[in-house]
């Protein structure tokens, strides 16, 4: 499925857009890592916690856990959510 | 201490031969090398590498002389350790940075919100470094910085977990494992400080510690037989001598000789109006009497900037009995500067060389031990650590 980048994170995938595979978030996102080294951590820390500055959005709607299923059409969009300066 | 035999303290050694120096400069929004001839006259700037990303610690391996390794992350991004093995030109990521082990099913794990420190380990140990995080672990690398794996017997021990508090109990942006320091002697004989927690030894590579508390004060009312009420800022052994190590504590400046288990508060006889209380420590390569501290005012509500305004570095030449002022140079007045624990630090050359980085953005150095000072960079990002090498 698509899963767009956000800026912050394009030192890895070199591109807005990415191309994942998984029947769960966590798996879309252990793909994501399988294919651009580094990135999982980036966004999700040691006890598979979404880190806090992280957003994802599935098909427009915010999912807060890895566990959440997936279909191949569905559409990932990670954010990064800025604060502080 | 259990086990090492004291030597005695060395003569003076001559410094090696001059190579060019660098200055390893980590911000809050960056880093930057600073390229000096050996005559430290002129500087090369050389940055910023990672624009925006916070870099607590960013060492140069003195075994290789060419491994560099920065801990960094950003405000909405986990934390990762870069390495380069070419002064920065190229740079990678860690394979698997400092993270801690999963907690099993139904409890609350820890995860690394930045690693903070960064220790290469012993000259006989090539490609094995050291690192401390926040919250408080303590990791190992075999591997050059690629792969780190964490200590258990500290970071799962119900001891130690306590003592380290929570990320509650530390330091605004988190507590710290810092001043992670190998024995140039026995690779295996350790030690490390912790915000708060206290300074730790091991003399088994790790598997066991043992408190080294005897003779730190803390804050008033408050047990000084317990690790979790002490707050060492930045320990540092002499590398003249590695049975001497000196301290800069929230309660104090302090040495110890070991096989001496007692720390004493050297900075008793600092001026009164000035007091004892700052983050930096900084050692002779070659004289273990002499040291230098950057005063804060930790006063009242505690403002940790420079003494009424007016920064200025001490130094001792005989081991804490008495300090000079240093300030030539540095400004006179209205200065309120801040210096953190990793942000001070020395040369191996002959005079040694000081450098120190303020939270505004301003790297400071004097080429003569401290008796004149000037601004060789300024309107960087703050400035979280300082190091130097030799290329």
């Amino acid at each position: 499925m698509k899963v767009l980048i956000p800026g912050a994170l394009r030192s890895y995938t070199e591109s807005s857009e990415a191309e994942a595979a998984g029947a769960t978030l966590g798996e879309v996102l252990v793909d994501l890592d399988r294919r651009y080294t580094g990135i999982r951590f980036r966004m999700v820390d040691e006890q598979d916690r979404i880190r806090r500055h992280i957003r994802i959005f599935v098909n427009g709607g915010q999912v807060r856990e890895l566990s959440q299923p997936l279909a191949i059409t569905d559409e990932v969009v990670i954010v990064q959510a800025l604060s502080g300066g | 201490m259990a086990g090492r035999k004291s030597s005695p303290a060395r003569p003076k050694q001559r410094p090696r031969a001059q190579r060019k120096l660098v200055v390893l400069v980590a911000t809050r929004k960056g880093a930057w090398l600073l390229h000096g001839d050996a005559a430290r006259n002129s500087w090369r700037v050389d940055g910023p590498h990672f624009l925006g990303h916070i870099i607590s610690h960013l060492v140069l391996d003195p075994r290789d002389g060419r491994t560099l390794l920065a801990a960094a992350k950003t405000g909405h991004l986990g934390p990762t350790v870069f390495r380069s093995t070419d002064m920065g030109r190229n740079w990678k990521e860690a394979a698997r940075p400092p993270a801690f082990a999963k907690a099993p099913q139904g409890e609350k794990g820890r995860s690394v919100d930045h690693t903070f420190w960064l220790t290469p380990a012993h000259a006989n140990e090539p490609n094995v470094w050291y690192a401390g995080t926040s919250p408080q672990g303590l990791f190992r690398s075999e591997d050059g910085g690629v792969t780190w794996s964490p200590f258990s017997s500290i970071n799962d021990d119900m001891k130690y977990r306590e003592w380290m508090g929570t990320v509650q109990d530390g330091t605004p942006d988190g507590p710290k494992m810092h001043s992670i320091i190998v024995d140039p002697r026995d690779p295996k004989h350790l030690y490390f400080g912790m915000s708060g927690g206290g300074v730790h030894e091991s003399v088994d590579g790790g598997n066991t510690w043992t408190p080294l508390l005897k003779g730190m004060e803390v804050v008033e009312g408050f047990d000084a037989s317990t690790p979790t009420f002490h707050d060492p800022h930045c320990v540092r052994m002499c590398p003249s001598n590695p049975d001497r190590l000196y301290q800069q504590n929230h309660c104090g400046i302090y040495r110890i000789d070991r096989p001496s288990t007692e720390w004493v508060r050297v900075g008793r006889s600092m001026p009164k109006r000035v007091g004892d209380v700052g983050f930096p420590m900084v050692v002779h390569p070659r004289d273990d009497n002499t040291v230098w501290v950057l005063p804060m005012n930790g006063t009242t509500v505690w403002p940790r900037t420079s003494p009424e305004g007016k920064p200025a570095v001490y130094a001792t030449r005989n081991a804490g009995k008495t300090w000079q002022r240093q300030d030539a140079g540095l400004p006179a007045s209205q200065a309120w500067w801040t210096v953190k624990r990793q942000a001070m630090t020395g040369d191996a050359q002959d005079p040694v060389g000081l450098y120190f980085g303020t939270t505004s953005g301003e790297l400071w150095m004097s080429r003569d031990e401290g008796r004149k000072w000037s601004c060789i960079a300024r309107n960087l990002p703050e400035i979280y650590a300082v190091e130097t090498a030799g290329i």
